[in-house]
């Protein structure tokens, strides 16, 4: 019997990296997919954008398994695709119940850097994006008698980064859309809570970093703010999933309002 | 495979209530465990404590998965006990990998009325009691060398006050600076500490003629039930519910137990029902 045997999950940016780490880890564990993603060219951004290949990688995983999932390219960013998408797996797929708004994207410049292109991007994807996605699904969670939404934010939803400041300010946004959310849905037995990982050895979390080099070679008192408790240097996809396993199973059904730092104690110090 | 499969962990008032919990889920998921418990009274404590017989049970329960168990009567406030009985544990069982600091009591009164016995009891039991549980067991964990997860019980009053337990209130909040504190040194062999925080939880230290007269002072004692007793606690959570059970603190005690959380460390971990947003 898995942990999340018989739920269907909602998982935003699944074509690869945590997003297809954690629907890979619900489908192990019972669960069936509904998936989108962008699967698309996106501009400014260091590393390279997922593709319609990346996300047809998930299908094929998760159908290996033996669970089913339906997967859609869209962008979280346009409300209405979204919800059309939400409601086709809805439909397909019978019901919802677990909704993970992991859809993100990071671009490094420091302050004078930072167009407003980017901002707009970065706030329309890892905010805007989030609240689109829970206003898509949470009638269906309702419609099901309850569920848990887990939001992707990030140790820089809890305090300040260098050279992230619009990633930042979404990443803390996630946090007031959260508590926002959990005290509005706990009455239909909906949960609400918040993941916050340090760095994922992803695409983005790997070959996006160059640009932190000149940055902090040109401040180096604030490299710290980036290390650390734990002596490694970064997590795994599988880490962040194992998280959101725990959060979207019923070991954790009087569990809301959590930031969850899976973070190697990033935000300790 | 068990999620905590060939792992032993240390369970702190382990004779009933969530440390019976803990120590069995832990066991099912393949934990062997080192129990210790009070099993007497203290004075200043208005409901019974656990006894001898209780500890048999868990050790019967424990058995009954086919773990092993070390059982040892021990008060946490007595440090040499606790790290004799710890030692042996470790010496019949061979390691030591996770700790689950549970031991605790329960007592009330205003901070204007609290006895100078209920707030040393408390402090020492709920407090000092998991200092000395995590100072027995570091040198355990350190010697292991494969890391370790400590999980200490706090409380959703380790987070926000709550009138008329200011005691508990003061132990509860000090366990947080206590887990931040070990988080901090402990981080370079690995070891992660944690802490959970239950709102109400469904043990005999809620259901007894003392808490219930806390919740329903106002009525005749023959109209406090469990029901109308219920529909109050449930005022303290956001979800619809009066209490949570014992397992979904111990669910929360195995994950950070367990590999799955290997780089999770210094969180405070509400298993509240909403009551903190509320």
């Amino acid at each position: 019997m898995g942990r999340v045997e018989g739920k269907v999950a909602f998982i935003t940016g699944a074509a690869r990296g945590q997003g297809r780490s954690h629907a890979l880890r619900l489908a192990q564990e019972g669960a069936d997919i509904i998936a989108v993603d962008l699967a698309d060219h996106i501009p400014n951004i260091d590393y390279p954008s997922a593709t319609e290949e990346d996300l047809a990688e998930t299908v094929r995983q998760v159908e290996a398994l033996d669970r089913r999932i339906i997967a859609t390219k869209v962008d979280v960013r346009d409300r209405e695709a979204l919800r059309a998408a939400i409601d086709d797996g809805v439909a397909q797929l019978g019901k919802l119940d677990i909704v993970v708004a992991n859809a993100g994207i990071c671009v490094i410049a420091d302050w004078k850097g930072t167009s407003a292109e980017v901002w707009d991007q970065t706030i329309g994807t890892n905010l805007t994006g989030v609240w689109n996605t829970v206003q898509g699904t949470a009638q269906h969670l309702i419609d099901n008698g309850g569920g848990s939404i887990i939001m992707t934010s990030s140790a820089a939803g809890i305090k300040g980064l260098p050279f992230l400041s619009a990633y930042v300010s979404a990443k803390h946004g996630v946090v007031g859309l959260m508590r926002a959310y959990a005290t509005e849905l706990a009455e239909y037995n909906i949960r609400v809570n918040t993941i916050h990982p340090t760095g994922v050895n992803t695409p983005m979390g790997t070959l996006g970093g160059d640009a932190f080099g000149p940055l902090l070679e040109a401040h180096p008192k604030l490299g710290g703010m980036l290390a650390n408790l734990l002596p490694i240097e970064i997590t795994e996809p599988v880490d962040q999933s194992n998280a959101v396993l725990f959060l979207a199973s019923d070991e954790s059904r009087y569990v809301t309002s959590l930031e969850l730092t899976v973070d190697a104690g990033n935000t300790q110090f | 495979m068990g999620r905590v499969e060939g792992k032993v962990a240390f369970v702190t008032g382990a004779a009933r209530g969530q440390g019976r919990s803990h120590a069995l889920r832990l066991a099912q998921e393949g934990a062997d465990i080192i129990a210790v418990d009070i099993e007497d009274q203290i004075d200043s404590v208005p409901y019974p404590m656990s006894t001898p017989a209780d500890m048999e049970e868990t050790v019967r329960q424990i058995e009954a998965l086919d773990r092993r168990i070390v059982a040892t009567k021990a008060d946490v406030r007595d440090y040499e006990a606790v790290k004799a009985a710890l030692d042996d544990g470790v010496a019949q069982l061979g390691r030591l990998d996770i700790v689950a600091a549970n031991a605790g009591i329960f007592s009330f009164g205003s901070m204007e009325e609290l006895t100078e016995e209920q707030w040393s009891d408390m402090l020492d039991t709920n407090l000092t009691g998991v200092w000395h549980a995590v100072k027995a067991a570091i040198p355990h964990l350190k010697a292991g060398g494969n890391g370790g997860s400590i999980v200490l019980t706090s409380s959703t009053a380790g987070l926000m006050a709550i009138p008329n337990i200011g005691h508990y209130v003061a132990a509860k909040h000090g366990v947080v600076g206590l887990m931040r504190t070990l988080a901090l040194e402990l981080a370079p062999d690995f070891i992660r500490v944690n802490s959970v925080h239950p709102t109400s939880v469904d043990t005999d230290m809620i259901h007894n003629d003392a808490t219930y007269a806390l919740f329903a002072g106002d009525l005749p004692v023959a109209e406090r039930t469990r029901d109308v007793v219920g529909e109050r606690f449930q005022t303290l959570n956001a979800l619809p519910i009066k209490w949570v059970e014992p397992v979904d603190i111990s669910n929360a005690v195995l994950w950070f137990a367990s590999d799955e959380s290997r780089y999770v460390t210094g969180v405070t971990l509400p298993v509240d029902a909403g009551s903190l947003i509320k």
